[in-house]
């Protein structure tokens, strides 16, 4: 009898002790990354460091703007090619399609979701890039000239861009994006659909009325959860968007986000000053930002679900 | 002419009947309830009328519903008009995700009403209609989320008047009520059924003495009996439903 209680307390002993250790990760990586990028933090300020958009290393010149904005451009461009049509791809699945058709669509959708993000890049380099440069470049060139933004600098683009890395990252996140607003959506009630129908609603004023609405806050956290997911994802996009440390003023001009910055840069010309502590203290903010996308979105799901739930 | 007449309405989930050859007849301003023990197929002859049985995935429905000698089972039926004439009061409150008011006025808007007076004067009309005005016309632009569920009963109520059904379909609609909330809702129906032809789907046999003018009975998926309240409570033909009647089988 006392063999078993032993056990018991032992057993739930190192359960307990692994589950903690696993947890603690997040907060090892956490600390030895701040710790690392102590040493730039006290010779510069924060504010020059993230605001100032010279990068010359040699020089000890550390300015992250470019690649601040080289992240939050790639991502958010990112985003608003994928969530319309994430939405309403989801729409249709958990709305319109038929038990068949869901029963195809979802686990390809995981396939999707799988898929190496190298592999992604790869389909870039491949196919995106010349398709940017050789078709889109050109044609925004003759049409969009009165959008600076919109057309390449020199009226030529290599099509390792901006834009490019967008389309790649948006193929990317789109599986999740769906998945999770395709769930969202399947816990509105059915009752609560068919109360729209009865009064003589058509689907699609259902869905605008009732579905989307009841929904939002899921959909909401679907779209955040695709946001981080985005802002910190590295290969696919390292490889088509150019990696030149400057801020990108149209959609045609490369760019160099943090991640890719980290990627390519670290383990090498390690001997300057302060170069490694820079490019932790770059992990750092990327780490810092993905973990407060995703708690907020975490935090909208629970709520969401909870609500669906009574 | 009835309003409403079924002709051998068969309704079959993969492959298993749940309804099999109905035929009857509904008549018109009468509280017509529907009774029989659970599973019988109740439900299912009630989502027939509106045509939510179209959101059951795998459900195969054959014959015919007539509503105004118009088939409404028909591939190329008006879905729109059938709905906005057959108002639905289902078994569990379904307030919609919006303010009392937008509840009420949801129908009327989807189909066309904008004026703004005409608004307020029509929520005001179908929420006293199901008394439940008193108790909220201090806060119509709350959510409706944040009433009791006898409230919210009363307010799908409103909501289902508001387009101005002929017919009124109810599906247990006391059944997640408190006792107070549940004879509200049924002195509402014996109102009602002046305008409005009532099918009400009750496994409450008390409830069907109460309110029916006419009643039917279904046993496993089949039409056993029907008829006026009367007859069929106190002289039933068939076995089963004296023993329906008598509790030998529930």
């Amino acid at each position: 009898m006392r063999l078993r209680i032993l056990t018991e307390r032992l057993t739930t002993g190192w359960i307990v002790a692994i589950s903690v250790t696993v947890m603690l990760l997040t907060a090892v990586v956490a600390a030895a990354l701040v710790h690392r990028s102590l040493p730039i933090v006290e010779g510069h300020s924060l504010g020059a460091l993230l605001g100032g958009s010279e990068w010359r290393p040699l020089e000890g010149k550390f300015g992250f703007r470019p690649f601040i904005v080289g992240t939050v451009w790639v991502t958010v461009l990112a985003m608003a090619l994928a969530v319309p049509v994430c939405l309403l791809a989801a729409i249709y699945l958990a709305e319109y399609a038929r038990d068949a058709t869901r029963a195809i669509v979802r686990p390809l959708l995981d396939v999707l979701a799988g898929i190496p993000s190298v592999v992604h890049g790869l389909f870039g380099v491949l196919l995106l890039v010349p398709l940017v440069s050789d078709h889109l470049a050109p044609w925004a060139a003759r049409h969009l000239a009165c959008l600076p933004g919109a057309t390449p600098q020199q009226g030529y683009s290599t099509g390792y861009c901006l834009l490019t890395g967008a389309i790649v990252l948006a193929m990317m996140v789109a599986p999740v994006i769906i998945s999770i607003a395709d769930e969202v959506l399947r816990g509105v009630p059915v009752a609560m659909r068919e109360a729209s129908l009865a009064v003589g609603a058509t689907r699609w004023e259902t869905v605008k009325h009732v579905s989307v609405r009841f929904a939002a806050p899921g959909l909401v956290a679907s779209v955040v959860l695709g946001f981080s997911r985005a802002f910190g994802e590295t290969m696919a996009v390292l490889m088509v968007v150019g990696n030149v440390a400057m801020s990108p003023k149209s959609l045609f001009d490369p760019a160099y986000p943090l991640p890719a910055l980290i990627a390519n840069n670290y383990g090498e010309m390690m001997s300057i000053p302060l170069y490694d502590s820079a490019l932790l203290l770059a992990a750092l903010i990327l780490m810092v930002t993905v973990l407060a996308f995703n708690l907020l979105a975490q935090g909208v799901l629970v709520v969401a679900r909870r609500r669906a739930a009574q | 002419m009835p309003h409403i007449s079924v002709r051998n309405l068969t309704v079959a989930y993969d492959g298993q009947a749940i309804l099999s050859d109905v035929s009857m007849d509904i008549p018109d301003r009468q509280i017509t309830a529907v009774v029989g023990p659970s599973g019988c197929g109740k439900t299912t002859f009630l989502r027939c009328m509106n045509r939510l049985i179209d959101m059951t995935n795998g459900a195969r429905v054959t014959g015919q519903v007539l509503i105004d000698g118009e088939d409404i089972l028909a591939p190329d039926a008006d879905l729109i008009s059938l709905r906005k004439k057959m108002g639905l009061l289902s078994q569990k409150p379904q307030a919609l995700p919006m303010s009392i008011y937008d509840n009420v006025a949801y129908g009327p808007r989807l189909h066309g009403l904008r004026d703004r007076k005409q608004l307020d004067a029509l929520v005001e009309r179908y929420l006293r209609m199901s008394s439940i005005w008193e108790e909220v016309k201090d806060r119509l632009h709350t959510p409706a989320s944040r009433l009791s569920v006898g409230q919210q009963q009363r307010l799908c109520l409103s909501r289902g008047l508001a387009v101005e059904p002929e017919v009124l379909l109810c599906d247990e609609p006391t059944a997640s009520l408190d006792p107070v909330s549940a004879q509200r809702i049924e002195q509402r129906f014996t109102e009602l059924k002046q305008d409005y032809s009532i099918v009400l789907v009750t496994h409450i046999l008390r409830q069907a003495r109460r309110l029916a003018d006419y009643i039917v009975f279904f046993y496993m998926g089949e039409l056993v009996e029907h008829g006026p309240a009367d007859q069929l409570l106190n002289d039933p033909r068939d076995d089963r439903t004296k023993a329906y009647l008598s509790g030998t089988i529930s």
